[in-house]
């Protein structure tokens, strides 16, 4: 079995109260766990979890996945293989997660590992009697449609056997981003949002609050929506931190600008602060919280630690029911069909799923940075022949305009009662589809 | 063949339809409805004028109407107005008695009033209604009429309707524009409150929601006096455009559909059931979920209720409502509205009749008529106020002369 034992804190971890493992599979999941061991995260075992030696390891322990027939080399972005490697792999798998409460499976889908390992993974995990919490990513949009419709379908598999799954699309994360950013840095963002949403989530495994989520009604909150679920960790300090949180939080761009709460089914809100957390301080930040989301079910829960002196951090899980309720005989071809359609003219017109956001917001424009246009123009030039050759697929689609006709009430003065426009159908406002 | 003094128009200019009712009070001061005049309105938006000649038009054919079935020459109306602009709130008046032996006189009265009337409202704000509710002799609360009292600070609170004057203006504009007087405007949440409630409901605590065309106006009473009003610029129009856009048929049709098929509560029933929409010219045009229809009307109409319910609740009123409230408007006769009001504000609620007037049948039994008959009923009650001080005041001035001060 090729495994090495490289972290010294293994040990350590299993005595705590809750024990927890933190693994990163595929290329993407290893460096996200590298950066992880750096921060502040104590107690925690880490795992890294790769088919091929491609990222060097320093601060966790490594497993690698081999075969013979392979000799050394990774999965070559084939889930398939990535299953098979992990399946014949799973006893050392199952020894690596022993002893752990809690595993945190950190990956990047869309890749052989990440897409074909992670669901064994996460399966190896819960046999050795773990609770698994699956924090994924998707891939970007312009990484093509075959890597989007792999990350989807492990996206599935994992939603099957993990007891939540966390996913953020790179896609959104970038969103936070000036346009012009590096490609390195998006990267990097886009894991710190990540890590900050665990770090939000250990959080709540750690410390027992003075009201406590328990880890059940968490897996309960992110089992519930299948798949489409939101997460933000916000921080702030000093006199003012409770407002500055409010003031951050709907600018979030993973909350969608707030429709995300409008929208949602369960919030799961957790404060945390230091000894000179006040009353005051929670009672805002829930209210305000809980104003955002009329129709959803809020779960809340406080905390205090010493070593929070003058900051305040909030986490906020929210789930909202997915779109289409379909069953999960048909769910392969559904996310088939709500995948962007062939090629560049999807790059250029539907950057994201073209579901219609039932607010009066207007969409952005699709967010590309500078590399990714460029990308994108080379991929054009480059395949143009052979895309014209093989383009009846081309179709006209339309942008998504999405400011709802008032009709009737276009040119009237507009009625706004709490910064609601009443003009506009009241189903749309409230979200609820009529499906 | 009537004195002219004794018949008594309402005229509401809706967003719906323009409405007048022609309303005859007899020796004895009971009204009865001798005429009812009608016209689609073409120029109003939520409950204000947005084409005034087209509006004109319309309060013609209206009035021509109601004086040709009332055999009357209509003078003078009593107009009612409405809009998103109109508030209310409560306010309160103090004034020092000075007269040497501490008796509160009628000027007294008179002065405490205008104090409570003097409020800081916008520049472009004016005063629709002050309308008394108690007095304060001394701090001493409940009194209804202090004249003849003794005391040395007399207060009075009011309830305060206000709105923008020149939007108020637009509506009295178009009336005289028509060779009409206007005796007075009233805020029409008020006059189908007068038209539904009997004393006894304003005693025990009343709410009267009238959702019309183009807005919602609700008024509270309590313990037989006005506590609060409100208007939201939200009503049938709105339904219809909902459904216009929710189930993508033309405006026309929603507004039919609303009225033939509408509920405003989803039954397990209708799940699944369609509607076949057809075109001006009987073409098939599309199938329309039925549950889909209830669920967009459900939901805004619940929304309009719950509006009202914070509102209320704000006020801390809702528990002060043992009479219940009373739908009136063209909304009221969506089928379940009742159930759905009551579910949302947690009261009993009924369609709101107006049983306190005389006279056509037909039209007193419309739940769409209560504002322009509650104008009516506005009318005879200033009509008998008028008579009575005029009366007081000559005796008044009849004893003056003779006493020598």
């Amino acid at each position: 079995m090729g495994t090495e034992m490289t972290s010294p804190n293994s040990a350590a971890g299993q005595t705590k109260r809750r024990a927890v493992t933190i693994m990163g599979v595929g290329t993407a999941g290893v460096t996200m766990v590298e950066s992880l061991a750096g921060e502040d995260f104590p107690d925690a075992t880490f795992v890294a979890i790769n088919a091929d030696g491609s990222v060097p390891t320093s601060r966790a322990e490594l497993v690698r996945l081999e075969s013979k027939l392979l000799r050394g080399m990774g999965t070559g972005g084939d889930p398939e293989r990535g299953r098979e490697l992990a399946e014949e792999n799973f006893e050392a798998l199952k020894n690596a997660c022993s002893g752990a409460e809690v595993v945190m499976l950190v990956a990047g889908l869309g890749g052989g590992a990440g897409s074909g390992a992670s669901p064994v993974i996460a399966r190896a995990a819960r046999e050795s009697g773990a609770l698994v919490l699956a924090f994924v990513t998707l891939p970007f949009n312009c990484e093509g449609n075959q890597r989007q419709r792999l990350a989807q379908i492990g996206l599935d598999q994992l939603c099957n056997v993990a007891d939540g799954v966390i996913c953020l699309p790179h896609q959104k994360a970038a969103k936070l981003l000036e346009e012009n950013c590096g490609f390195a840095e998006t990267f990097g963002a886009s894991a710190k949002v990540l890590i900050e949403g665990m770090r939000g989530v250990w959080r709540l495994l750690r410390y027992r609050g003075l009201i406590e989520i328990h880890f059940d009604e968490l897996c309960a909150v992110l089992r519930e929506q299948q798949g489409e679920s939101y997460f933000a960790a916000l921080e702030a300090s000093g006199t003012t931190r409770a407002r500055d949180v409010l003031e951050k939080l709907p600018a979030h761009p993973l909350l969608d600008g707030g429709a995300a709460l409008k929208q949602a089914e369960t919030v799961l809100v957790s404060v945390m602060g230091g000894p000179d957390l006040s009353m005051a301080e929670v009672n805002r930040v829930m209210e305000d919280i809980t104003s955002q989301c009329p129709n959803a079910k809020v779960i809340m829960g406080a905390a205090v630690d010493e070593t929070f002196r003058d900051r305040l951090a909030v986490t906020l899980i929210a789930t909202r029911r997915r779109k289409h309720d379909t069953s999960k005989a048909t769910q392969p071809k559904t996310t088939e069909a709500e995948l962007p359609a062939p090629e560049f003219e999807s790059e250029l017109i539907h950057p994201s799923k073209p579901e219609r956001p039932s607010a009066r917001l207007v969409p952005p424009a699709p967010a590309l940075t500078a590399e990714q246009r460029e990308q994108l123009l080379a991929k054009q030039t480059g395949r143009s022949p052979r895309a014209r050759k093989t383009g009846p697929r081309m179709k006209q689609t339309t942008l998504p305009l999405d400011i709802v006709n008032k009709g009737r009430f276009d040119k009237s003065e507009p009625t706004i009662h709490k910064g609601e426009d009443l003009d506009l159908p009241t189903y749309v406002r409230r979200g609820i589809s009529l499906n | 063949m009537f004195d002219s003094a004794s018949i008594i128009v309402g005229l509401e200019i809706g967003t719906s339809k323009v409405c007048a009712v022609v309303g005859e009070m007899n020796d004895e001061g009971s009204l009865n409805i001798v005429g009812l005049g009608q016209a689609r309105s073409r120029g109003v938006r939520k409950g204000e004028i947005v084409d005034a000649r087209v509006i004109e038009e319309d309060v013609r054919h209206a009035i021509v109407e109601a004086e040709q079935m009332a055999d009357v020459e209509i003078r003078s109306v009593y107009l009612g107005v409405t809009g998103g602009h109109i508030r209310g709130f409560n306010n309160r008046g103090v004034h020092p008695v000075v007269s040497a032996d501490r008796e509160i006189s009628e000027e007294d009265v008179q002065d405490v009033v205008k104090n409570a009337k003097a409020i800081n409202l916008p520049a472009d704000n004016s005063v629709l209604h002050a309308i008394r509710q108690h007095f304060l002799v001394d701090g001493h609360v409940g009194v209804t009429d202090p004249v003849g009292m003794l005391g040395a600070r007399l207060e009075v609170d009011v309830h305060v309707v206000h709105g923008h004057l020149n939007r108020l203006q637009n509506a009295i504009r178009a009336v005289r524009g028509i060779q009409l007087e206007v005796d007075e405007v009233v805020f029409n949440g008020l006059a189908s409150s007068l038209a539904v409630l009997s004393p006894a409901q304003k005693e025990l605590g009343a709410l009267v929601i009238d959702i019309g065309g183009g807005t919602t106006d609700y008024v509270v009473y309590s313990g037989g006096v006005i506590k609060h009003t409100g208007v939201l610029a939200v009503g049938g129009d709105h339904v219809s455009n909902d459904l216009a856009f929710g189930l993508k048929v033309p405006l026309g049709r929603a507004e039919q559909l609303k009225i033939e098929n509408g509920s405003a509560v989803v039954e397990d029933a209708v799940k699944g059931r369609t509607l076949k929409v057809t075109s001006e010219l009987g073409l098939p045009l599309n199938a329309v979920n039925v549950e889909h229809l209830h669920r967009i009307m459900s939901l805004r109409l619940e929304e309009i209720f719950q509006l009202i319910a914070q509102d209320l609740e704000q006020a801390g009123l809702l528990g002060y409502l043992r009479a219940g409230a009373f739908l009136c408007g063209g909304c009221a006769r969506i089928p379940g509205v009742i159930q759905l009001a009551s579910q949302v504000l947690d009261l009993p609620v009924t369609i709101g009749k107006t049983t306190s007037v005389n006279g056509l049948k037909s039209t007193l039994d419309q739940p769409e008529f209560a504002t322009p008959i509650g104008l009516v009923k506005f009318g005879s009650f200033k009509c008998k106020r008028d008579a009575r001080p005029s009366l007081a005041q000559n005796l008044k001035s009849v004893f003056s002369k003779l006493l020598p001060r």
